[in-house]
């Protein structure tokens, strides 16, 4: 049976400078449980790919084109092929194509802010987008996220199930950022901040970010694969 | 390799939402149907209308991967309602020879939340409960929170507490 080790560093779930975790965090400890079939499988997903999110109907959206890849791993470093990414984040001026999403800055018709895309037999995955803005939040004075872009993971078993945000390199609001600083280690922050990577670049056209994910979890050889018996 | 750590999905996580996916059977017909739904509360008893839930389920044979699709994802409403159309899952193997009563796993999702946390539905008055060996993991006091109750025919009801009184439990899978 695959298996997927507990994870260390995550931010706590009561997390007192990001207001909204104060009346969602549970107060009883979670029951460990051991991993079961429930747990060790996962959904397969046949939803077509959608990979550039700077284009929509024919029509480019505003924002610097950038295009970000990277691999998803498993704890060993091994392809997790077939993982499923779904994406999302504001447009170029801060604000989610979004009905709740009421910041006072421009929607852009041409950006949607969505992509799905699954990892190949090596574990990678691009997508082309635009640089999202910064936006207020309201959780303090002058409180403004850092540029990020939402990622969303399926693998192989439920257990590695994984939403997370990915932020961009020398964001001076980074510091600052209460939701990112919630995470008690730097270099498991760090893990959320995607490399300025000109090999992901196209001349011409887009400059590039490396991001790599790593999902719980060790590879499974079919000879332990939980669900093949 | 250490794993990227997870952040809260925020207030804005419709942009991947997909409402029929909260029909399990909309491209799987001949299943009895059965609904699956539920409020979920904060600390003060406010709806949590920002919610992302999501279904993971054994089909009626007991097997994740093969055949049923078990998969859903669906919106709270305003009112933190979640409500999901699929079919009562068979008993599934569990660790050494023990079965598994019928269940399904949710995941919640939401702003305020760092992570995800995720809990087990289990059916009320089904004989399989007494031996259930995660069940059994469970002190017996809060074991309610993870019974659903059958509220009107074919519709299985399971409120989610993230805070405070009768407090969901939360398994660390």
């Amino acid at each position: 049976m695959t298996d997927y080790p507990r994870p260390q560093g995550w931010a706590p779930m009561d997390s007192p400078g990001y207001g909204s975790t104060a009346k969602r965090h549970a107060r009883h400890p979670p029951i460990a449980i051991p991993h079961t079939l429930t747990e060790t499988s996962a959904p397969h997903f046949t939803h077509p790919a959608h990979a550039d999110m700077s284009v929509h109907e024919g029509h480019a959206c505003m924002g610097e084109r950038i295009i970000v890849g990277g691999r998803v791993l498993d704890e060993d470093g091994r392809p997790v092929s077939g993982a499923m990414l779904e994406i999302w984040q504001a447009n170029s001026a801060g604000r989610y194509h979004h009905i709740r999403d009421q910041h006072d800055a421009p929607l852009d018709p041409h950006f949607g802010g969505t992509a799905r895309v699954f990892a190949d037999d090596d574990g990678r995955w691009s997508i082309t987008t635009i640089r999202p803005g910064a936006y207020p939040w309201g959780n303090h004075p002058k409180a403004w996220r850092p540029m990020h872009i939402h990622f969303s993971l399926h693998g192989r078993g439920f257990a590695q199930r994984l939403v997370t945000q990915m932020y961009f390199p020398g964001d001076p609001l980074l510091p600052l950022d209460p939701v990112f600083n919630a995470i008690p280690d730097a270099a498991a922050r760090d893990l959320l901040v995607a490399r300025f990577d000109l090999d992901h670049a196209v001349e011409n056209w887009a400059l590039g970010y490396r991001f790599d994910i790593v999902l719980r979890g060790r590879a499974a050889t079919p000879m332990e694969d939980g669900h093949a018996h | 390799m250490p794993t990227s750590p997870a952040q809260t999905a925020g207030p804005y996580w419709h942009l991947i939402d997909h409402p029929e996916w909260a029909d399990l059977l909309r491209d799987q017909p001949g299943h009895p149907p059965m609904t699956l739904t539920g409020r979920i509360t904060d600390g003060d008893d406010q709806p949590c209308g920002d919610a992302m839930v999501e279904l993971w389920q054994a089909g009626p044979d007991g097997a994740h991967e093969r055949g049923f699709h078990g998969f859903g994802r669906c919106a709270a409403d305003t009112d933190g309602v979640f409500r999901f159309t699929t079919t009562r899952p068979g008993p599934v193997p569990g660790p050494g020879n023990s079965l598994q009563a019928p269940h399904f796993t949710l995941a919640i999702f939401a702003r305020g939340l760092m992570h995800h946390v995720t809990t087990r539905a289990y059916l009320t008055a089904e004989p399989l409960n007494e031996a259930d060996p995660i069940l059994a993991l469970v002190p017996e006091a809060r074991r309610g929170t993870m019974l659903a109750r059958l509220t009107a025919p074919d519709v299985w009801t399971l409120d989610i507490r993230l805070q405070g009184a009768d407090e969901t439990v939360f398994l660390d899978i």
